[in-house]
């Protein structure tokens, strides 16, 4: 397919795109070939070149899982174009950037947020990184902050003592093919003690069609340090389809501090199937963030494995599935040492028969006391079309367990709007201010700037939402 | 005395079951009236349907207010009229503060947005009339109220929203003695001789903390017998069988 791409622009504001104009791009199709050119375009060294062709016959072997949406059989994995690079340089200064580039992420507000409230910014077009700067201060006290290619070169004994270590690529198949063919992404090293008090971001920006972006990102915060990640995400609206599958690896080491946050805004033809995950030492402290409100099909769990005493994960989901969008997110948590715990809050919203799907893991292994952990999960149906789902697992093997399990789905209630009604709002003013009060415990984790944004996305999905 | 609401031959049903059977009742600017009743006769079922609410269909009649039938207008454009109605059972709306509800509420009845400065000092200010504590504003909307701070959040809201005619559904039932007395005291400083009051009860003892001018008593959805003060007391010393009893030898 070399049509040109069709625009469909509507409520969805991030859908323009640019005219292709890649320095290199791989032909469809996955094969050692391709992971060959790959490795030798980013110079890589020999294990990373051996860790991405084992990773790719992993790939080959491996199935969907069977608990996996039936979409995913729709992905044609021939059709994707696995590398496309833009430019080949990942810039310290907006200046530098090739201008249609910088144009983008003009119109997306990233260099304008990062002056104003972030302390560093990264930014992916495609497969590569373009961007990446760090303020001076936090570079002076050993803040380290690039995108991932280029960490590896600068940083290898730590990049590869770290590596695939938290997500090994015979995970899941999806983290297989990202270890094949993964390129771009953030690398965070933040130095024992350091604490980053306002938040880093990365922005990942697909533009080619039929692309593929599989960006791989490694935190490593160590002892006592403390950092905020924060990641969003767009696309152009094609009608053809691209698939996002991205692996986050994150260590937290004794007395560290991490939070993860994402706002997903995938254009409504992205497939997004990521892995996430985190280990936390001993009283460390990992939180995940994470917004789905884009993409056709997501397939997101982010987890906590709590490895030593006084560790605590703690992951917050919000999904909304609009118009043939189906959101499978939740979180897993695994309880691998005593005195550990943890909290999942689980928010969806379903509309024009949209469904969301709230799945998750609550492990305790055999010998762990004094364990705590509560889940809770909330669904909010706004019209009789939409659908959602819960399919919660827990595998309790140790007594010393203080679990609390609380699940509801709830409809836009009539009571509620003819309430608020009363009061003179519109319908709709109604429905969107019942929407926000359930996403509150979710907003307000964030940011202002991102809480407003989340609130403003919100709006524009429940737009004719009513009436 | 300019008449502010007149509810003509008013019939509603819900579902197929027909609850108002012809209701009339004139309600002037000043005035406080008393609708009073035994248990099922369409007291709440006459509150709502004057606000609007869907679930109720009205069959017949017509509900004028100033001077205009509301009848097809939804239950927003009847609150930006100047209704108003206190809930006998007010909603909880979780994650929205009062505060960013009631400035909503305020700019949607007044059909502009009223100055942040402005809406505050007429919030502390209504909440120091009704003696209620600044933290109430940031609680979320009647969720994990006591039965008491639900009738003061109600007041606030109509404190607030100043309308024009204010309907209040069995504020009493809930309530102890104490918070009868603070909500009544509410109503009694917010009432003016430009608005009009329509207190819906079972029972009598608002009413002596709210003193109407005129009673009147629904019997399977008709308004049975009109009178002033007197019939309230009346009311309460033979209790609800008796004057049933009444009506039927009469």
């Amino acid at each position: 397919m070399t049509t040109a791409p069709e625009a469909i622009v509507g409520e969805y504001k991030w859908g323009f795109y640019d005219p292709e104009e890649a320095l290199f791009k791989a032909n469809k199709g996955l094969s050692r070939e391709i992971v060959n050119v790959i490795s030798d375009m980013k110079g890589e060294p020999q294990w990373m070149r051996e860790f991405r062709l084992r990773a790719l016959e992993i790939f080959w072997q491996k199935q969907d899982p069977p608990w996996g949406s039936p979409q995913l059989k729709e992905i044609d994995f021939d059709d994707i174009h696995y590398y496309v690079k833009a430019t080949d340089r990942d810039e310290r200064s907006w200046d530098d950037v090739p201008e249609y580039i910088r144009r983008t992420f003009d119109r997306l507000g990233i260099p304008e947020a990062e002056r104003k409230y972030l302390a560093g910014v990264g930014a992916q077009y495609d497969s590569e990184v373009v961007y990446h700067n760090i303020r001076e201060d936090l570079e002076k006290q050993g803040v380290i902050f690039l995108g991932t290619d280029q960490a590896l070169k600068e940083h290898e004994d730590i990049f590869k003592e770290y590596f695939g270590t938290v997500v090994p690529p015979g995970d899941n198949r999806y983290a297989a093919l990202n270890s094949a063919v993964w390129s771009g992404g953030s690398f965070i090293y933040v130095p024992k003690g350091v604490k980053v008090e306002i938040p880093l971001q990365a922005y990942f920006r697909i533009n080619t069609q039929n692309m593929g972006q599989f960006e791989r990102t490694l935190i490593i915060a160590d002892e006592g340090s403390q950092v905020h990640y924060v990641e969003g995400c767009t696309a152009p609206i094609y009608r053809s389809d691209s698939l996002h599958s991205a692996v986050v690896e994150i260590i937290v080491k004794r007395g560290a501090r991490v939070r993860y946050t994402t706002i997903q805004n995938w254009s409504n033809n992205v497939y997004n199937l990521v892995t996430k995950r985190a280990v936390a030492y001993q009283d460390a402290v990992m939180e995940w963030v994470d917004g789905n409100l884009g993409s056709k099909l997501t397939m997101k769990y982010p987890s906590v494995y709590l490895m030593e005493p006084g560790a605590h994960g703690e992951i917050l989901s919000l999904a909304f599935a609009g118009k043939g969008q189906h959101q499978d997110a939740g979180g897993k948590i695994v309880h691998a040492a005593s005195n550990t715990t943890s909290t999942i809050i689980s928010k969806s919203l379903s509309k024009d028969g949209g469904r969301t799907s709230y799945r998750g893991l609550l492990k305790v292994y055999e010998g762990c006391e004094n364990v705590k952990s509560t889940v809770r999960c909330d669904a909010l149906l706004l019209d009789e079309e939409s659908r959602s789902d819960t399919y919660p697992t827990m595998e309790i093997d140790a007594p010393d367990v203080h679990i609390q399990h609380e699940a509801y789905v709830s409809k836009l209630g009539e009571d509620q709007l003819f309430y608020l009604m009363s009061r003179g709002l519109s319908e709709e003013a109604a429905a969107k201010m019942i929407v926000n009060g359930f996403v509150e415990p979710i907003v307000k984790e964030l940011p202002m700037e991102y809480a407003v944004e989340l609130n403003r996305l919100i709006e524009l999905q429940m737009e004719g939402a009513v009436g | 005395m300019s008449t502010l609401l007149e509810i003509r031959d008013l019939r509603a049903k819900i579902g197929e079951k027909e609850i108002l059977k012809g209701v009339n009742l004139v309600i002037n600017a000043g005035e406080i009236h008393a609708i009073m009743g035994p248990n099922g006769s369409g007291k709440s079922t006459l509150a709502n349907v004057l606000m609007g609410n869907p679930a109720y269909e009205v069959t017949g009649g017509d509900i004028v207010f100033k001077g205009e039938s509301v009848l097809e207008m939804s239950p927003d454009e009847r609150a930006r009229k100047g209704l108003f109605l206190a809930f006998q059972y007010p909603v909880p709306i979780p994650g929205v503060t009062l505060v960013n509800f009631l400035r909503q509420a305020v700019n949607a009845v007044r059909g502009e947005e009223v100055p942040i400065r402005e809406f505050r000092e007429k919030l502390f200010s209504k909440m120091e009339l009704l003696k209620v504590d600044q933290d109430f504003a940031r609680r979320y909307v009647n969720d994990g109220f006591s039965g008491g701070e639900k009738k003061r959040a109600e007041m606030l809201q109509m404190a607030v929203l100043e309308p024009a005619m204010a309907i209040l559904d069995e504020t009493d039932s809930g309530l102890d003695i104490d918070a009868l007395r603070t909500v009544a005291d509410a109503v009694n400083k917010l009432m003016n001789p430009n608005m009009g009051l329509l207190l819906i009860t079972h029972y009598q003892r608002l009413l002596n903390h709210i003193r109407p001018q005129f009673v009147h008593v629904l019997v399977d959805g008709r308004i049975a017998r009109s009178g002033g003060p007197e019939l309230a007391e009346y009311l309460e010393a033979r209790g609800y069988d008796e004057f049933l009893a009444e009506l039927a030898r009469a």
